[in-house]
């Protein structure tokens, strides 16, 4: 007897549901997803800098700019204003203390 | 632990300047060890119970701090090296000082911590205060004495293993011989002698000989805990190859292949990602390993290859959420996995500072949460449950409200004891169970 071939069930699982809603976002998305690019990225890792002296200014520059009580006030908007070195996010400064309460 | 709806009392709460990235217990328990993201190793220690109060274990406080490692910079790759602590691992003890291991992404350290509580007093050619004196007026000799002072822990770096990884370390692994120990990183693994810096053997390469092929890299590895010939390392693909160093020199052929079978029609654009094994445990006892991927805790039976003997969900109903965890990098997050001593019970952590225990007899599970409002001391943790459907009931929270910068990643379980570490970003939590 030749068995009877059901057709497709029409419910979608959650992760191709969810994998639809990422190429709907990017319709660009590498064909191989877990693949080489994200590997590269992560074999990558790490803050890149012209060169040594840019690496040791970055980092003086970090010791002795006060740590900010507020976020700076922004009245300028996006798009209508190049930023400057100073409105860049600094990156968070590794050489703080150490204050462990009990 | 598990069996009563009241987990764990007394809870034990540190703050940390900076994100805490491992968490290890010595062998006995008797010391925690923390590393963090400024490259600083906290050691604290269990206090023995006190008179006062006998139904209650011993608090834990901190016995020492040092900075073990510091940023420094690739002047080859104009890339920063960055002073996190990625792994601590303790080495057994053998006399009154204590070992360990700990690393960055390049260098590992071997650290001796001991204890000074005697100071020699009465030199002769120094005053007490270490100056020197004049040796034409000294006209007596006398014999220094040792004097009982406040006790001082030091910290010492005793060897420093560098230059051996070109790629970011993951993991290290003291091996039961307690003279070698491995260290992994994304494309090799080494062995070294604990004693010998200078060189180290690689026993595991699976770097390409074109990079543009590269498809897989290694996640995690660790030697077994009684068989010194014996490691296993995890990869990105949610495989897990276990090696024999008797075999060969060089161990790029595996001994055992660990890998469950999937089913191609489930397949996704996230399928590979969400497997990659984050950790990999072999249990106390050394027939059983554990691996965490990002939604489930497996176990394997090393005499199993084709499937893992156990599978526990850790937050399935995030599965339905892969796109904004993709989005927010959140599914690129390591979380690591612990047995407990007797290999009964496993733990691993969530999102919303949310962890997980799973009681491998019983097959019962628990959320608890590590937060401040939860953890009063000698307050019992209540369990927490994650709302999947519709309808939420009162004391659940939806997926929807979960914070998922509030990961916990790192949690340890004492060698012996019901005692649990759990490090909730910058916050470090000890969980005793009563006693009664």
């Amino acid at each position: 007897i030749k068995p009877i071939i059901e057709s497709q069930d029409k419910v979608i699982s959650p992760e191709k549901a969810e994998e639809a809603k990422l190429k709907a976002r990017y319709p660009n998305l590498g064909h191989k997803p877990g693949g080489s690019d994200l590997l590269r990225k992560r074999l990558q890792k790490g803050q890149k800098y012209f060169d040594s002296g840019d690496y040791n200014m970055a980092k003086a520059k970090i010791k002795n700019k006060q740590l900010p009580t507020a976020a700076p006030e922004k009245t300028e908007c996006t798009g209508d204003h190049i930023p400057t070195p100073q409105d860049l996010p600094q990156r968070k400064p590794s050489l703080v203390a150490s204050k462990l309460a009990g | 632990m598990l069996g009563e709806v009241a987990v764990t009392q007394y809870a034990c709460f540190f703050f940390s300047a900076d994100i805490i990235s491992t968490v290890e217990f010595n062998y006995s328990g008797d010391l925690l060890a923390t590393g963090d993201k400024g490259g600083r190793v906290v050691i604290f220690q269990h206090e023995q119970e006190s008179k006062n109060r006998p139904h209650l274990r011993g608090e834990y406080n901190v016995y020492s701090t040092f900075q073990s490692h510091e940023p420094e910079f690739d002047y080859l790759k104009s890339l920063e090296i960055e002073e996190k602590i990625n792994k601590i691992r303790w080495l057994p003890q053998q006399n009154a000082a204590h070992f360990l291991l700990s690393t960055n992404d390049k260098t590992i350290k071997l650290w001796k911590i001991s204890e000074r509580d005697k100071r020699a007093e009465g030199y002769n050619l120094k005053d007490e205060d270490g100056r020197l004196r004049d040796p034409f007026r000294i006209t007596s000799l006398r014999v220094p004495v040792l004097m009982p002072m406040d006790l001082m822990v030091e910290a010492s770096p005793r060897r420093i293993f560098a230059n051996a990884h070109t790629y970011h370390i993951n993991s290290i692994s003291v091996n039961s011989d307690h003279e070698t120990y491995l260290s992994a990183d994304d494309l090799r693994i080494n062995l070294w002698h604990l004693e010998i810096t200078d060189r180290s053997f690689n026993i595991v390469d699976i770097k390409p000989a074109n990079m543009e092929e590269l498809t897989e890299v290694i996640t995690a590895a660790e030697c077994h805990p009684h068989q010194c010939n014996v490691f296993v390392y995890s990869s990105s693909k949610g495989t897990i190859r276990l090696c024999d160093m008797r075999a060969a020199a060089l161990c790029d052929r595996h001994s055992k292949f660990f890998e469950e079978p999937e089913d191609p029609s489930s397949r996704s654009f996230f399928s590979e990602i969400i497997s990659s094994i984050s950790d990999v445990k072999f249990s106390h006892s050394g027939r059983y390993m554990m691996t965490r991927d990002y939604l489930s805790v497996k176990v394997w039976d090393l005499n199993m290859e084709n499937r893992p003997v156990e599978t526990y969900q850790v937050h399935e109903y995030l599965r339905s959420k892969l796109c904004s965890l993709y989005e927010n990098d959140c599914i690129f997050d390591k979380f690591e996995c612990c047995w407990n001593g007797s290999d009964s019970a496993i733990m691993t952590g969530s999102y919303n500072n949310f962890f997980r225990m799973f009681d491998r007899n019983t097959r019962r599970d628990i959320t608890l949460e590590a937060s401040r409002e939860s953890s009063k001391p000698r307050a019992t943790l209540k369990p927490r449950k994650v709302s999947t459907g519709g309808k939420r009931k009162k004391d659940e929270i939806s997926v929807d409200s979960l914070d998922f910068n509030k990961k916990i990643l790192h949690t340890a379980w004492h060698p012996k004891d019901n005692v649990i570490a759990v490090a909730a970003t910058n916050n470090l939590y000890i969980f005793q169970d009563k006693i009664n």
